[in-house]
């Protein structure tokens, strides 16, 4: 069974159709990308995914289970995690913090225990912080753990930011441009990393802009154009497609 | 209830309906262009009447409601230019305590001015015994100066936005104040304009309301949350809307006298803000996308 | 543990300060020290609603009001009336109610102020529960308005309901016997009892706060303030947070209201007005918003020279200034981090131009 199915997605805006009846699954274990020219409607996809907003109609399966009404901290707590285009780190919270908070839905003291100290919750606490040094680690940056998270270098955010979204120990990650910003070198580190993720067991669903990240790493590729999927292939195939050439060669075909 | 009360009621309604209204454009100028709801708007309007008052002293009362009007203009864009000008892209809070504070700056400054005593303004023509028959009730004259005095300023105002090459500027400024400064135009300019325009309406209703509602020093809270109460109601940033929904809260306020105690009469006014706030925070005439693109 | 050991300089300086007063005959300073502290315990609850989960209440005088208002009212108006109700019977049978005489010898029955406190606090929460829900979904200026309006309407009730005694307020509250030997009152001969009493509970709830912003519902709401969208993919559920904290932060308003009106043994409308509100806030500004200490200090500090007068008839206008003052040139706080990161660059900078020259 696909571990995310979506099923005729569509979403409008008013008059515009940004998404149109768009279909495909992840396989689990999976790196899959999500690519198109500007206004494609790569991001709008991704937010009915995660729950941002709610679709048109059509509908998202994750783990067998419809997603319909589903708020993104309920998304979170069935296992999909998310990353942003623009790094949205907690702000004035260290690189390690950042993570903790990633720790947020397997763990569950509340209010009256966290005040009072119940001692239930200093093993609690204590998993917390060194689970989420081990991601930290796992990204490679346990060096800047107790640096505040704003004050790190673009590409380093970037991996505080998988870490955060590791921390929830999803079975789907969301990574929505996860090379937007970033120069050469970084963008080559992220994709790395995103393998490292994939090899970690973490299905990893992105949408990408820059071409070279997406054809490197991933495993299945999905073309979206003015809304529709037009192609859904393998990196090597999606090349030769003659359709996806001449949306990215810009000759005068609407697609 | 009889015809007579009925109307008696009603123009009750109407008198404190376009006051509510004219603070509620107050609020509207300010917040189409800067974004900012100014928590001292309010305050203009005390300060219309209290300095009206203070100069009546020295001249004939036409000339005194001018020149309480431009002072209270000048005060406007002083505090604009200290408080609000060079501040970088402000967050929304820090905007609602700024305005707060120079809220009971203008409140402690008028109290050690005039002090705590209820003051007003003589009645225009005739005194508070004088009246007029309407349809069987007695109404004072100065109702029909406050009502005409708001209807004139609603008509101002349109008249200036939509003619005026400085009201185009406004607009502009208040559409896309990026595009606006691209164009030429010089946003901090109008943004002070703003509170200026939004300073002299709030003084002008200060001096036609107060032989009616008398003026006091801590007069500006209550006509603020009203005031903001009519600017949702009416969705903001929409005089028309103000107009109406100032009508309709104050008409609810003055048939409430016979439902429930006036001590409570405010209490309705604010339910009446956080029912709509909770409901329709875009307000009764507004539409949902517009409320979605202002930022909040 | 840690916050526990943070705190004890604090209550070696509050001991210190009882001594230093008596040795200077200056003892009539506690007065105004311990009603400083109830203000700061309703402050400090407000700073982890504005800073933490970043959440503006222009309406905390409502739920200090709400607390000292109930608490008052029911431990001074007399049930005797009342007595043969069923319910009132199955009240005193419980040991809710306790009985006495007043001034003039007449019976009197009242509430026990323990059940009394019990009541009003409970009753801040849920009033609290049911008005955040819908309030915290705003945002912004709406935020502020809905909270301002709701503080108006509080304190329009307390002026308008002769319950609540209308513009005299409550007089004559009793005092609140917390243990045997121990009680809430402004006896003169209680006064350091007293001045411990507030300080304690100001310190253990500092400890709480403390705690809980340590904590796994700290992080979430440091996050939420950080970015509410980021914190909700996270799977906090945001709403839900803040409005719990909301909560909070009204029943340590509650619990200040309760204690003080004890203290100085009875309430008036102005402790419910817009302008105690605009105060809290402008404390908590300038404390720093998210910052714990600096909004216990500054509670402290401008709370006890406001109570001692020193602003004079200029004691509103004095809040006005340093808000505006604080929000122009300092919106972090004066004793925010920034003095120490300012410190540090320009240390840093001067060990990199020196690394440059070599």
């Amino acid at each position: 069974m696909a571990l995310l199915e979506i099923h005729q997605l569509t979403k409008r805006f008013g008059g515009l159709l940004a998404v149109n009846e768009v279909s495909f699954q992840v396989e689990p274990g999976q790196i899959k990308a999500v690519i198109g020219p500007n206004g494609a409607g790569k991001t709008t996809l991704f937010n009915m995914i995660s729950g941002t907003f709610p679709a048109s109609s059509g509908t998202v399966f994750f783990k067998g289970r419809g997603l319909k009404g589903k708020k993104p901290f309920q998304v979170a707590t069935l296992g999909m995690a998310r990353t942003f285009q623009n790094i949205k780190m907690f702000s004035g919270m260290t690189a390690l913090e950042n993570v903790m908070v990633g720790r947020h839905v397997l763990s569950k003291a509340g209010f009256t225990a966290s005040m009072f100290r119940m001692p239930w919750t200093w093993k609690e606490e204590k998993d917390i912080r060194g689970k989420s040094m081990e991601l930290l680690a796992l990204l490679e940056i346990e060096e800047h753990a107790h640096t505040d998270a704003q004050s790190l270098a673009f590409g380093q955010q970037r991996a505080v930011e998988f870490a955060r979204a590791l921390a929830v120990e999803p079975s789907l990650l969301l990574l929505d441009e996860p090379a937007a910003g970033l120069n050469m070198y970084e963008t080559a580190e992220v994709a790395r990393l995103i393998t490292k993720i994939r090899d970690f067991g973490v299905t990893v669903l992105l949408v990408e802009h820059d071409m070279s990240l997406v054809m490197d790493i991933s495993d299945e590729i999905v073309v979206l154009c003015f809304g529709e999927k037009i192609a859904e292939d393998t990196p090597a195939s999606i090349q030769k497609n003659q359709e996806v050439i001449q949306i990215y060669l810009g000759e005068d075909r609407p697609c | 209830m009889t015809i007579e009360l009925l109307i008696q009621y009603l123009m009750a309604g109407i008198t404190y309906g376009s006051i509510y209204a004219i603070v509620a454009i107050g609020f509207n100028i300010i917040y189409n262009t800067t974004g900012i709801i100014n928590f001292a708007q309010g305050e203009f309007v005390m300060f219309g009447g209290m300095i009206a008052i203070s100069l009546l002293q020295f001249m004939p009362l036409p000339l005194a409601i001018v020149l309480a009007v431009l002072l209270t203009m000048l005060i406007g864009a002083l505090i604009e230019i200290c408080f609000i000008r060079w501040l970088k892209s402000p967050s929304v809070l820090r905007m609602v305590i700024i305005t707060i504070g120079i809220s009971i700056l203008s409140r402690e400054a008028a109290v050690h001015i005039w002090g705590e005593s209820i003051r007003s303004l003589p009645y225009f023509v005739g005194n508070e015994i004088s009246s007029v028959s309407v349809l069987g009730a007695r109404v004072s004259p100065q109702v029909f100066w406050v009502v005409a005095a708001c209807a004139l300023m609603v008509l101002f105002l349109g008249i200036f936005f939509k003619t005026t090459s400085v009201g185009r500027e406004m607009r502009a400024c208040a559409s896309n104040p990026r595009a606006a400064t691209l164009c030429g135009i010089n946003t901090r300019n109008m943004v002070t304009l703003s509170f200026v325009l939004s300073a002299g309406i709030g003084a002008f209703a200060g001096c036609v309301m107060s032989p009616i509602t008398y003026s006091q020093y801590d007069m500006g809270t209550g006509l603020a949350v009203k005031g903001f109460t009519v600017a949702i109601l009416g969705g903001l940033g929409s005089s028309g809307g103000a107009v109406a929904a100032g009508l309709l809260l104050g008409i609810i306020e003055a048939f409430s006298v016979s439902v429930v105690p006036l001590a409570f009469q405010d209490a309705i006014a604010i339910g009446i803000l956080l029912i709509i706030l909770f409901v329709r925070p875009q307000g009764l005439f507004g539409s949902k996308e517009a409320a979605g693109l202002s930022e909040f | 543990m840690k916050n526990l050991l943070t705190i004890l300089p604090l209550l070696a300086v509050v001991i210190l300060v009882h001594y230093l007063t008596s040795a200077t005959d200056t003892m009539y300073y506690l007065t105004q020290l311990t009603m400083s502290a109830y203000y700061a315990l309703l402050i400090i609850g407000l700073c982890v609603l504005m800073g933490y989960a970043g959440q503006i209440s222009l309406g905390h005088a409502g739920f200090f009001a709400i607390g000292g208002y109930l608490s008052a009212s029911l431990t001074t108006h007399n049930l005797i009336p009342y007595q043969d109700n069923a319910l009132l019977a199955f009240l005193e049978s419980s040991g809710m109610l306790v009985s006495g005489h007043d001034l003039y010898g007449e019976a009197l029955l009242v509430v026990s102020p323990w059940a009394a406190c019990l009541v009003a606090v409970s009753s801040a929460a849920v009033i609290a529960y049911f008005i955040g829900i819908p309030v915290l979904k705003l945002k912004g200026h709406y935020l502020a308005m809905a909270t301002l309006g709701f503080g108006i309407i509080i304190y329009r009730i307390v002026l308008a309901l002769e319950y609540f005694g209308e513009a005299d307020g409550i007089s004559e509250v009793p005092a609140f016997v917390l243990l045997p030997g121990l009680s809430v009152s402004g006896n003169f001969s209680d006064r350091v009892q007293n001045y411990y009493i507030a300080w304690g509970v100001l310190l253990f709830a500092m400890v709480l706060l403390l705690n809980l912003i340590d904590s796994r519902v700290g992080r979430a709401l440091r996050g939420i303030h950080g970015s509410e969208e980021a914190a909700d993919a996270m799977g906090v559920n945001t709403s839900r947070f803040k409005l719990q904290t909301f909560v909070l932060s009204a029943v340590f308003a509650a619990i200040a209201g309760v204690f003080l009106t004890h203290y100085n043994g009875g309430i008036g409308p102005s402790e419910a007005g817009v302008m105690k509100s605009v105060r809290y806030v402008a404390i908590v500004a300038v404390g720093g918003m998210a910052h714990l200490w600096g909004t216990l200090l500054m509670g402290v500090v401008l709370t006890f020279l406001s109570l001692r007068g020193v602003f004079g008839s200029y004691d509103d206008a004095v809040f006005g200034i340093v808000l505006i003052l604080i929000m122009l040139f300092a919106p972090n706080g004066i004793l925010s981090l920034n003095i120490r990161h300012r410190i540090k660059t320009i240390f840093g900078r001067g060990k990199k131009r020196r690394e440059e020259e070599v």
